[in-house]
């Protein structure tokens, strides 16, 4: 049985992931085991971890583009597993997604991007679209940036396009998938304060897929670390930089070597160079 | 016995994923119509597409339609000359493009130049998530970006196909008449006594219009189902060259011996 997280008594949680087991084919390496977490509304939660520690199968899990093989992914209160394609597809007006390099539609203007969930799923006028078009653009600082195509602008701006894009229809939940990946330090800060501003101003919740500590400990209330598919350890940033867990101190600091090895598991030195160091 | 055994296997796998993919396909082309009634909402979608497959597949098509036509009109006056039958020579090149030439070089030359595109775009959209992007917006991807590209090849491959067909007929007109001295008269008379409106040009029309679907949805399967990586996607390009060339050819034998036999 997986232990239960902190976050398990939280009442108003819009996400809650409830013993959940996934692997992507029967047979294939777990990459969740037992996982609990809870994502309370109106907070930043992040979920950190190395790289193909599943944290972003989390993120699959919850827009139910996989599901999982025990447990349930619940979005307010509903299974998204068990959901079919329309009630997956109600569920989703409902959800913003960040995705690592934006994901923005390269036919279509920075503009066309973020009028296209309005087009696709409300019937405003085009006067009243050019205008909330323009209010998210300009929440982003991009306004003036509308008539631009995806490949004219940098990749921290197409990273603030996309944000303008997944809050255009002011979903409750706003997912960020490594949002800071690959980012200039100036593009880093803006996107960092930007998330933690949306996340204000909507009221919604975000989730912060990332392995960037400090920007992440900086605007989470919340951080899950995941490792061999399991909650390795949980609390807010303040928690993670005083614990004394081998695991929390060797991602913190960023140490090589440590409860995740530097080497590959395989033949010793000895057993390879007849010698060892 | 074991190299019997491991033959056995690997033909037997070979058939299998062979069959899941055309069982998968199937699937994915009744998905597609099953998406296309909304197009009808939102007509710009398709006409969209058919500016983008259509009228940039126009030039390729017309030049060489027209090439076409000057060999139909040279090769076909040669033979004819032999028998003394010169003056059908307009029938031959009208019967040559309307029937087969027009709606079967037009299909490889879309293969070749809007079929790949599809391919790459369908590719590169999906290694970009930008097809998830879609579905996490509740959008469905069938419907919004493959059902008017599938309409748009269907509605495109009938028109190229004429227009192959009239700058053919043109081509060997230019080389028959002026050039080798064919009568003008005899040319266009012979063609109006001997194509048919229904079982020439109708049936090159529907054979065009059956390309239409092989090619378009060949290409667009094809980059759904890339793999999102470069190689992936320029391995689906060339699949999508490969597998729409034997499939026109393919269904233009048995659409001929069903359209044509006695």
């Amino acid at each position: 049985m997986a232990e239960p997280t902190k976050y398990m008594n939280q009442a108003d949680s819009i996400v809650s992931l409830k013993g959940v087991d996934f692997s992507y084919a029967p047979g294939e390496r777990t990459i969740l085991s037992g996982l609990n977490m809870e994502f309370p509304r109106g907070k930043v939660v992040a979920v950190m971890g190395g790289s193909g520690c599943g944290k972003t199968t989390v993120l699959r899990l919850i827009g139910g583009q996989v599901n999982a093989q025990q447990g349930q992914v619940l979005f307010e209160g509903q299974d998204v597993g068990q959901m079919n394609t329309q009630q997956l597809m109600t569920v989703r007006r409902r959800m913003g997604m960040l995705f690592q390099f934006g994901a923005l539609f390269t036919d279509m203007s920075v503009f066309e991007n973020v009028a296209f969930p309005l087009r696709e799923h409300t019937k405003v006028s085009e006067e009243t679209l050019r205008d909330l078009v323009l209010m998210k653009l300009n929440a982003v600082g991009l306004r003036g940036a509308r008539d631009l195509m995806p490949s004219q602008i940098s990749g921290g701006m197409a990273r603030r396009v996309a944000l303008a894009r997944a809050i255009a229809l002011d979903p409750p939940l706003i997912m960020y998938d490594e949002p800071f990946a690959g980012l200039d330090p100036i593009s880093l800060g803006i996107t960092a304060r930007l998330i933690r501003y949306m996340n204000q101003a909507l009221g919604a919740t975000s989730i912060l897929v990332t392995h960037d500590i400090p920007e992440t400990f900086e605007i989470a209330d919340y951080v899950y670390f995941i490792a061999n598919g399991r909650i390795a350890a949980e609390g807010t940033p303040d928690d993670l930089r005083a614990s004394t867990d081998p695991f929390v101190q060797q991602f913190v600091s960023a140490n090589p070597d440590g409860p995740v090895p530097f080497h590959y598991p395989g033949k010793t030195l000895l057993e390879d160079f007849g010698a060892s160091v | 016995m074991s190299i019997v055994l491991n033959t056995l296997a690997g033909l037997g796998a070979f058939v299998r994923e062979n069959l899941i993919g055309l069982g998968y396909a199937t699937r994915m082309f009744l998905a597609i119509m099953r998406r296309s009634a909304f197009l009808f909402k939102r007509p710009r979608l398709v006409t969209d597409q058919v500016h983008f497959v259509g009228n940039y597949s126009f030039v390729i098509i017309a030049v060489s339609g027209l090439f076409v036509g000057f060999v139909l009109g040279l090769q076909g006056y040669y033979t004819l000359n032999r028998y003394g039958s010169e003056q059908a020579l307009g029938l031959l090149v009208a019967l040559s493009l309307t029937r087969e030439l027009g709606p079967v070089i037009t299909a490889l030359l879309f293969a070749g130049r809007a079929g790949t595109s599809l391919t790459a775009e369908i590719g590169l959209m999906k290694a970009g998530e930008q097809l998830t992007a879609m579905e996490m917006m509740a959008v469905d991807p069938l419907g919004r970006v493959i059902a008017p590209r599938l309409w748009a090849g269907i509605i495109s491959m009938p028109i190229l196909a004429t227009i192959f067909t009239a700058v053919g007929v043109l081509g060997g007109y230019l080389v028959g008449v002026p050039l080798i001295g064919v009568d003008s008269g005899a040319f266009w008379s012979q063609m109006q006594g001997g194509v048919d409106l229904f079982s020439d040009i109708g049936n090159g029309l529907i054979k065009s219009m059956v390309f239409g679907v092989a090619v378009t949805f060949i290409a667009l399967y094809q980059g759904y189902e890339s793999k999102p990586t470069p190689e992936g996607v320029s391995q689906a390009t060339t699949r999508t060259v490969v597998i729409s060339s034997l499939s026109v050819l393919a269904l233009d034998f048995l659409l001929t011996a069903m359209m044509f036999s006695n």
